[in-house]
């Protein structure tokens, strides 16, 4: 196959989305907040829409405020649900993402006709079009694909954000009464997770979609722990099934003329269950070989 | 008001047979969800929901058209399919439950979106309207519809009121249930049908995505109003049927609008009106109940730096000396006084206080209650007189008379607390 320009673009693009999303993914995963990150990625939609009215465009900084603000609300709300509602965790988190994103839906709904914004644009995604989106500076300059450079800011920050606090998120991740204990501020750590979720989720909707952010987010992680349960062995394993998934995920796609985003995630899912497939079997013969060795060291 | 009155006159057959369909859906819902909420299952339904959508696109796929008959059977295979990884991942991995929650719904989206994207691709014309499996849109359900999702729902509704004492038994002691020899396995896996199927009952009017709400919602609300299982399932089905018919009636009014949506905001709407006003639970009435107790609290504390006052041999108190016993208090000290001179339990006499007879007789009986707990917990339950005083705080505004009397009666009507202060009885002299 010969070198194609806009598939490197679109691969490449799709492999950062992914890398921000599954190191995110990671510490969610670890926190036992994979749902939350669900929750937020559905529940940013309003926040989108309000942006977007405000602003009237679909880049630009009131995108990631407002959809940053409505993510930790979010989290805040659930967190409320829960501990002072006494509601059960996982109905806080039903209950919280899906009114949000039935308003949402609402909203897009009313404005319809005077924005440039649609449902099929929010649940999907639309990475094919990454090429010929371009960023044009105000003087007309082609400074190239938009959702790329996004998409580059966007794992900076994601990368520069985990560098800097890696001993905050993996103290209060493992133990959050030592983190408390050492005057680590748990709530802090957490918002700022979660802010780094709901930022995540805005900027990389336009090409992968509200709901299949999610999948980006869980499921290489959730495979890289069938592999491993060394942390930063979970962030490698982590990085390469996003690239991965992303590589493959496009040629899936092209295959079979559909969605993008959606083989990327059917491609991730691949790899989970085939990963959930191989843990299965290998447990019990390694468990054998085990009892093995020990067996014959005592007969020795 | 037009609009109004034409919904709900059902002179419109369609209409009617909209919101006959919608009911049978809402109250299925409602009881299924009702049980998955107490089972701490809510999410699973939210992961079903997402995981039908390669099943409706699958039998597109098959039959080429949108027949029920067909969209129900690919929605049932694929949401059971996810229900069982669910299940099946939990079991044998090391990973967390809603970790794999997460991943399956993700997974199954995703892979029905490639789907969906693939058959638009196809440019077939019978399959307009397959978004309205995403968002839901009740007024597009017709006749032939009806009939299989009107039915599917009410085989839901009946096969939970027939099995109704065994779900109950399951859900809330499954120990007890496995050992009075129900076959729970099989019960589950009943359940988990059911399940599906009242997502796959929604898929159509609701949309996928919403469809998890439907389970959740109502029966959220309505744990905030009782703790019976069947009265709980009388308001939830309530909840969501207003819910359900109001989101038609908004579709019908505004023909663009996706039902889904409105119906999840109207619910969404009574769940955080029962989480704030609910009787028993409400946000709002534990803040009213909280409030009045503590204002009692000081009420009580004021009566008795009154009595002490009184053993010391003074018969008022200034009000200076009064807001000096609670530093920092003043606004509450000041709305404590207020109430108990309109109560008639004390006087202001020119910025002096004093005790009236009815005020003497409250603060006696606290003081009262709070010297006999103290003489019990030296007395039965071997605790240090220095360390009674703190409970004894905290429980002389909440001893009720009979319980007075009985540790009165115990103790054999002392005359004095372990500090050798004197209880003081009505018929005292003072």
């Amino acid at each position: 196959m010969s070198f194609d320009p806009n598939a490197f673009l679109i691969i490449s693009t799709g492999s950062m989305i992914a890398i921000s999303c599954g190191l995110l993914g990671v510490f969610l995963m670890l926190r036992k907040m994979a749902m939350t990150g669900d929750a937020i990625s559905h529940a940013v939609l309003p926040g989108i829409v309000i942006a977007f009215m405000i602003s009237g465009s679909r880049h630009g900084l009131a995108m990631v405020i407002g959809a940053g603000l409505v993510g930790i609300i979010a989290t805040v709300f659930i967190e409320y649900l829960s501990n002072k509602v006494k509601l059960q965790s996982d109905a806080s988190i039903g209950i919280t993402f899906t009114s949000l994103f039935a308003i949402g839906i609402i909203m897009i709904t009313f404005l319809a006709n005077q924005i440039d914004l649609d449902q099929d644009c929010v649940l999907y995604g639309e990475i094919a079009y990454v090429p010929i989106d371009l960023w044009i500076t105000g003087s007309g300059t082609i400074m190239g694909p938009r959702v790329t450079y996004l998409s580059l800011i966007n794992l900076a920050l994601v990368s520069l954000f985990i560098y800097l606090f890696f001993k905050e998120l993996k103290i209060s991740t493992f133990d959050k009464e030592f983190a408390a204990t050492i005057g680590l501020s748990t709530v802090g750590v957490n918002y700022g997770l979660m802010g780094m979720v709901s930022y995540t989720t805005v900027s990389s909707f336009e090409a992968v979609g509200a709901i299949l952010v999610v999948a980006l987010m869980v499921v290489p992680p959730a495979t890289a722990f069938l592999w491993t349960k060394n942390l930063k062995r979970l962030i490698q394993l982590t990085i390469i099934l996003g690239i991965l998934s992303s590589l493959l995920g496009y040629y899936l796609a092209f295959f079979l003329n559909s969605s993008i985003a959606g083989a990327m995630a059917t491609v991730a899912g691949f790899f989970f269950f085939l990963s959930v497939i191989l843990n299965r079997k290998q447990i019990p013969a390694i468990k054998k070989k085990l009892s093995k060795i020990k067996a014959s060291n005592i007969s020795i | 008001m037009e609009d109004f009155l034409y919904f709900f006159s059902f002179q419109d057959p369609n209409v009617l047979m909209v919101v006959i369909g919608i009911s049978l859906l809402s109250i299925s819902a409602a009881m299924v969800g009702t049980f998955t909420f107490l089972d701490k299952k809510a999410l699973v339904g939210d992961a079903i929901s997402h995981a039908v959508l390669p099943g409706v696109c699958l039998a597109f796929m098959f039959s080429g058209n949108k027949n029920p008959f067909w969209i129900v059977s690919g929605a049932f295979f694929t949401g059971g399919l996810c229900t069982y990884a669910i299940t099946w991942i939990s079991n044998y991995t090391k990973l967390k439950e809603d970790t794999v929650i997460a991943s399956v719904l993700s997974i199954f989206f995703g892979v029905g979106i490639v789907m969906m994207t693939q058959l638009q691709q196809t440019g077939n014309a019978s399959l307009s309207g397959l978004d309205h499996f995403i968002f839901g849109n009740a007024i597009s359900i017709v006749r032939k519809d009806l009939w299989v999702y009107g039915f599917l729902a009410l085989a839901i509704i009946l096969s939970i009121l027939f099995f109704y004492k065994e779900f109950k038994v399951m859900v809330f002691n499954r120990s007890f249930a496995e050992s009075v020899g129900l076959p729970v396995k099989r019960l589950e896996f009943l359940f988990n049908s059911l399940m599906v199927l009242a997502v796959v009952t929604g898929i159509q009017a609701i949309g996928v995505v919403l469809m998890a709400a439907l389970l959740i919602t109502p029966a959220a609300a309505a744990k905030f109003w009782t703790d019976r299982l069947d009265k709980m399932l009388w308001i939830a089905v309530s909840f969501s049927l207003v819910s359900g018919i109001t989101g038609a009636y908004i579709s019908f009014v505004l023909p663009h609008m996706p039902t889904g949506p409105w119906v999840v905001i109207v619910l969404s709407l009574i769940a955080f009106l029962s989480f704030f006003f609910s009787i028993k639970k409400g946000i709002l009435t534990k803040w009213i109940a909280r409030r009045n107790y503590q204002r009692k609290i000081h009420s009580d504390h004021i009566l008795k730096a009154l009595f002490g006052a009184r053993e010391k041999g003074k018969t008022d108190l200034s009000i200076e000396s009064i807001f000096n016993n609670f530093p920092g208090k003043s606004f509450k000290t000041q709305y404590s006084i207020n109430r108990l001179i309109d109560k008639k339990y004390i006087i202001d006499n020119q910025g002096n206080i004093s005790l009236t007879k009815k005020g003497l007789t409250e603060a006696k009986r606290i003081v009262r209650l709070h010297r006999l707990w103290e003489l019990y917990m030296t007395e039965y339950m071997n605790i240090a007189p220095d360390h009674v005083h703190d409970s004894a705080e905290k429980l002389e505004h909440i001893i009720t008379p009979e319980l007075e009397q009985k540790l009165d009666k115990n103790l054999n009507f002392p005359q004095a607390d372990p500090h050798q202060s004197i209880i003081p009885r009505d018929q005292d002299k003072s």
